[in-house]
């Protein structure tokens, strides 16, 4: 395997730093302490091509694989991790449920607004009692002649409000049973499909997680996604890619963080001497180098596997796992080596520390992770 | 309209310059090639005119094998197609020598290039393809818009700006704020692969200069600062240290 970025890659990366730095960089503070989702921004990086990385061309995507979607992800996420999330999240869950499972109709129809960000896709499963347990959802569809209605609550969903259409996961057989729930796609502004309150969080703030609600809401039976009783099974094997996309989301948050860690070390003085010449900060950087580049290549490894076609369950649960870890902690450490002024919001690492968090959570917990990796082991 | 524009593939201004060679080569290790930003603002305003009066962009480069990741960019950009031709881009002459070479049978309308290279700086390519294909060059164009076989261009000069008139063809040498800024989106690079780089070898040219060796400008002193109460501090440091008064 080739580590080097390719030409494509590469092309990319620029793009987004020179796209970031005009942008994303200047507005960053404003948006985070506002807790604003920028509409606008997700337009343009629509224009850009951002909101449709996987997509084929045929469907008005670009049609890149996922080294190309690694790169995206992780170089807006070095910039700003809250957009760096919902790049991720429109393009892994809600984009990437309809590129798997859709029919042909659903594809042309979806894909080439959400591919533009003409719409902003959510993608629900998550409920307010069902978090790590999503199988045991409360969210119930019932068949209504063509009809499917509706009842029940998602919540943290991201883009919940500002979405256009959310794929949501529905208990459409009783508990426990075997394929006992399906995907619809929903569109806003059908009735009794509205979002509810917007969580106010510790980081990811420009972000937007809001709580979907279903009152009697009447979905026909061309917005199911694949077969009823298929959807537990879809959204898991859309979190596989997802997981990848986390992990992409993790490097861009830890090398931000390292990268500001690493310039400060040499600039700041005490003891007539850089910090950087103290052993105690040199072995930090040391440490944070190392884990990042395990973590790299982590993900490099799920991501040829997914494109490769094989089974990367497991690669992409670790992926996240050390990843978004490695996040954390490398976060944390930079808040260290700014000492004073890491805690203050006039250096980057503080929003870095607090958008972190969030890898370690989203998509499925740490210790999720550990399930389906240990899983994978024992059999 | 057929719009050529030259591209120069030059170190990112960021870039630690440092040579190999005794002295008489670039040391390209770990430097990464850009387009020229001036060359950009160029590219960048061929394509709103082709967008808005139709006909092609071609992109030129003087340069071997290892600047097409910079050619690529050009077209992922929006160029339509890529001529590279493959030499050593040795000066300024030689290089509008191929460039002046290429475009006598292509007819182009509009060849745009910009105001200077950021390596050499010399700003004397445009200048010289001009005179070579015996058409006019203007530089540097600050605004340049087509009507009716006539170009309308905005030049920069000392103090203020003077708006030429000149008949197509001519040679432009462009800055900013001639056009709005592109970076490429996702698809023009994907597109960038499949569309036509053509690679030509060199027309010959007698070579009129040698490159002896290169030198760094002597580093920076450190800087003393003085504290504003004290200005007679200023003034001798200026007298006796500088030796400027
Ligand atoms: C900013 C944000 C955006 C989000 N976006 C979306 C979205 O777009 N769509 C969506 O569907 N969801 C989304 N989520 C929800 C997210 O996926 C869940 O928060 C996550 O899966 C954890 O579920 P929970 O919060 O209910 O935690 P719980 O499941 O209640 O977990 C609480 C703790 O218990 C641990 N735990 C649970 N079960 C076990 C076990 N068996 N063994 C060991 N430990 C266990 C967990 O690891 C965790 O530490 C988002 C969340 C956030 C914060
Ligand atoms: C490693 C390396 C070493 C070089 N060594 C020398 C050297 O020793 N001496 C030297 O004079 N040059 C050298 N060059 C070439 C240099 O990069 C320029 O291409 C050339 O000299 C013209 O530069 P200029 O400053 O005269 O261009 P300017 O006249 O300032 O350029 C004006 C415009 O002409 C166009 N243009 C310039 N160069 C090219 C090109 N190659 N292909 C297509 N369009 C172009 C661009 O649009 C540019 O904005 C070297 C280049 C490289 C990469």
């Amino acid at each position: 395997m080739n580590f080097d970025l390719n030409e494509n890659q590469q092309m990319i990366a620029r793009m987004v730093q020179d796209f970031g730095q005009r942008s994303i960089k200047p507005h960053v503070m404003e948006w985070d302490e506002k807790q604003e989702f920028p509409v606008p921004l997700f337009k343009k990086l629509g224009e850009l091509g951002l909101m449709g990385v996987l997509v084929p061309e045929t469907y008005g995507g670009a049609g890149f694989s996922y080294f190309e979607y690694i790169t995206a992800i992780k170089e807006i996420s070095k910039i700003d991790g809250a957009i760096g999330l919902s790049v991720a999240a429109h393009n892994s869950l809600c984009t990437g449920h309809i590129l798997s499972f859709g029919n042909e109709d659903q594809k042309k129809k979806y894909l080439p607004k959400l591919a533009s960000a003409e719409f902003i896709g959510a993608w629900g499963l998550t409920e307010p009692n069902t978090g790590s347990d999503a199988g045991n959802m409360r969210t119930v569809a019932v068949q209504d002649g063509d009809y499917w209605i509706i009842n029940g609550s998602k919540n943290f969903i991201t883009h919940g409000k500002s979405g256009d259409i959310a794929v949501v996961i529905t208990r459409t057989g009783n508990p426990g049973e075997h394929r006992c729930s399906t995907a619809f796609i929903i569109e806003k502004g059908t009735p009794g499909f509205s979002a509810g309150k917007k969580e106010n969080k510790l980081g990811m703030r420009a972000s937007e997680t809001t709580e979907l609600i279903f009152d009697n809401v009447r979905v026909h039976k061309d917005q199911m996604l694949g077969s009823k009783g298929d959807g537990f099974v879809q959204a898991m094997k859309v979190l596989d890619g997802g997981r990848i996309s986390i992990a992409a989301l993790s490097l861009g948050i830890a090398e931000g963080a390292f990268d500001a860690a690493l310039k400060y070390s040499q600039e700041r003085q005490q003891f007539n001497k850089p910090i950087a010449s103290f052993q105690g900060i040199s072995f930090k950087l040391a440490e944070m180098a190392t884990e990042l580049e395990a973590a790299t290549l982590l993900t490099l490894k799920a991501a040829d596997m997914k494109i490769k076609g094989m089974h990367m369950t497991k690669e992409a649960a670790m992926a996240k796992y050390y990843a978004s870890e490695v996040a954390v902690k490398v976060a944390n450490e930079a808040v260290q080596i700014f000492g004073g002024y890491g805690y203050t919001k006039d250096f980057p690492v503080e929003k870095f520390y607090r958008d972190a968090k969030l890898c370690t959570i989203g998509e499925g917990t740490s210790e999720i992770q550990k399930i389906v990796i240990s899983k994978n082991l024992i059999n | 309209m057929k719009i050529l524009v030259c591209i120069s593939n030059v170190p990112d201004t960021t870039s630690k310059i440092s040579f190999t060679d005794n002295n008489t080569k670039l040391n390209t290790s770990g430097i990464q090639f850009i387009i020229g930003p001036y060359d950009e603002y160029a590219l960048s305003r061929a394509i709103e005119l082709k967008e808005a009066a139709g006909g092609t962009v071609t992109v030129l480069n003087v340069g071997e094998a290892d600047t097409e990741p910079t050619i690529r960019k050009a077209l992922a950009i929006g160029a339509d197609d890529a001529i590279r031709v493959n030499a050593f881009p040795k000066d300024a002459f030689y290089v509008a020598s191929q460039i002046a070479a290429i475009a006598k049978s292509e007819n182009y309308d509009l060849i745009l290039m910009g105001r200077e290279s950021i390596d050499y700086n010399s700003g004397l390519v445009h200048g010289l393809v001009g005179e070579l294909l015996g058409i006019p060059s203007v530089s540097p164009v600050m605004k340049l818009d087509v009507e009716g076989g006539k170009a309308v261009m905005s030049r920069e000069i000392e103090g203020g700006k003077e708006i030429v008139e000149a008949s197509l063809p001519l040679v432009a040498g462009c800055q900013e704020p001639i056009a709005e800024w592109k970076i490429p989106n996702m698809r023009g690079i994907m597109s960038a692969r499949t569309k036509p780089l053509k690679v030509v070898e060199p027309a010959s040219v007698t070579d009129n200069i040698k490159l002896l060796n290169y030198e760094l400008p002597a580093p920076k002193g450190a800087c003393k600062m003085i504290d504003a109460s004290t200005p007679e501090k200023l003034f001798d440091l200026l007298k006796n240290e500088a030796k400027v008064l």
